[in-house]
């Protein structure tokens, strides 16, 4: 048996963590044991999964203090750790209840960025209507951003996922034009917020590297800069 | 409708910043950066503050160089180079790597930073503390 502490709240309700204690096996995963507790314990338990597998990236939460898909992480690992498993909603998103945060803000940076690592479907046959269909890593989890504490502090900030796909698509533009693109990196909320902590990379659950793509974001934008300013403009783009 | 987050933005935005549960070695050189950071202004104050010792009278001023020459005082002296000497050597790494100059290999050059910071701290503490 292990100890399972849950965030709990609803709106109108006081925050609490709920105990349980449950079975588990070699394999079992923490989102087992959460359809377990709303199977068997409390079916008002609200968190969201899908695909079980990694894929999705509906699943992230705080899981002893670190952002991780429920659905991959092992309970047996986590005991290896710690003696029982808190698990909390991802901090930074907006709370709507338990273990459930607002995507909205989160997906809107990256729609504002225009989705530059969305690709068209490279399979074979006719792409889905619309044309992009998946990211090529990343899941668009949100782990990144939960972990990292300029995301929490500035609502307006990018974030580490919106300035990946940035550096993506500026990395390999497939005849995009990438300066509108580096413009908004280049902002007041953009990759210049960040302070380097490379959490963002440490919980990526697909080690997409937005930590990494960040830095080499800024070292093109100060090329871009220092070129603007051997030209005459101020280092802006203004001449 | 989404009812108002009852997780305090405060609480939220402390624990992102100062919280180390779960963090890795990243996570822990930014904090100690916030904290070492914070001790520095700290110290800036309190060292104008000391100075200001200079204005009131000779005999001031001599009870606060004989204040600085004790023992406990070279300790805080010696613990006040550690905070200089990490902010500092951190800070460089952070140029280094925020200038994409190392990426892959931030933590091996915040060792690498600790290592010359553990050799200026030796160093520094044999000054203070050899001559006396």
């Amino acid at each position: 048996m292990i100890e399972m502490r849950v965030f709990r709240w609803k709106r109108d309700q006081e925050p609490r963590y709920d105990h349980f204690l449950l079975p588990y096996g070699p394999r079992t995963t923490v989102l087992d044991l959460l359809e377990v507790i709303r199977v068997d314990h409390d079916p008002g338990l609200v968190y969201r999964h899908s695909c079980h597998h990694g894929a999705c990236g509906t699943c992230a939460m705080r899981i002893n203090g670190v952002e991780r898909l429920a659905c991959l992480t092992c309970v047996a690992d986590l005991l290896k750790e710690e003696s029982r498993v808190i698990v909390e909603p991802l901090n930074g998103f907006p709370l709507l209840g338990d273990l459930v945060v607002e995507m909205t803000p989160f997906n809107e940076r990256l729609a504002a960025v225009g989705l530059p690592p969305l690709r068209r479907c490279e399979l074979p046959g006719e792409p889905p209507e619309g044309g992009a269909v998946q990211l090529e890593d990343c899941i668009e989890c949100g782990a990144c951003v939960s972990a990292c504490p300029v995301a929490v502090t500035d609502h307006h900030y990018l974030g580490p996922a919106a300035l990946n796909a940035i550096w993506r698509a500026v990395e390999e533009p497939r005849g995009l034009d990438v300066e509108p693109l580096l413009d908004m990196a280049d902002g007041e909320h953009g990759c210049w917020r960040c302070h380097a902590v490379f959490e963002c990379s440490e919980v990526c659950p697909n080690q997409t590297g937005p930590a990494e793509a960040i830095m080499r974001l800024r070292q093109r934008l100060f090329i871009r800069r220092l070129r603007q300013l051997l030209r005459g403009g101020d280092g802006h783009g203004r001449a | 409708m989404v009812g108002r987050d009852p997780r305090p933005r405060w609480l939220q935005v402390g624990r992102a910043w100062l919280y180390p549960r779960g963090r890795r070695l990243g996570g822990w050189a930014f904090i100690l950066n916030r904290l070492s950071g914070l001790v520095l202004t700290a110290y800036l104050l309190l060292h104008l503050t000391l100075l200001s010792t200079l204005a009131w009278s000779p005999a001031a001023y001599d009870w606060f160089i004989e204040l600085m020459s004790s023992r406990l005082v070279l300790l805080f002296d010696l613990a006040l180079a550690a905070v200089l000497i990490y902010h500092g050597l951190n800070g460089i790494r952070l140029t280094l790597v925020g200038l994409g100059v190392g990426v892959t290999r931030h933590k091996e050059i915040f060792w690498a930073a600790m290592l010359v910071g553990l050799l200026l701290l030796g160093y520094g503490g044999y000054r203070l503390w050899g001559g006396m």
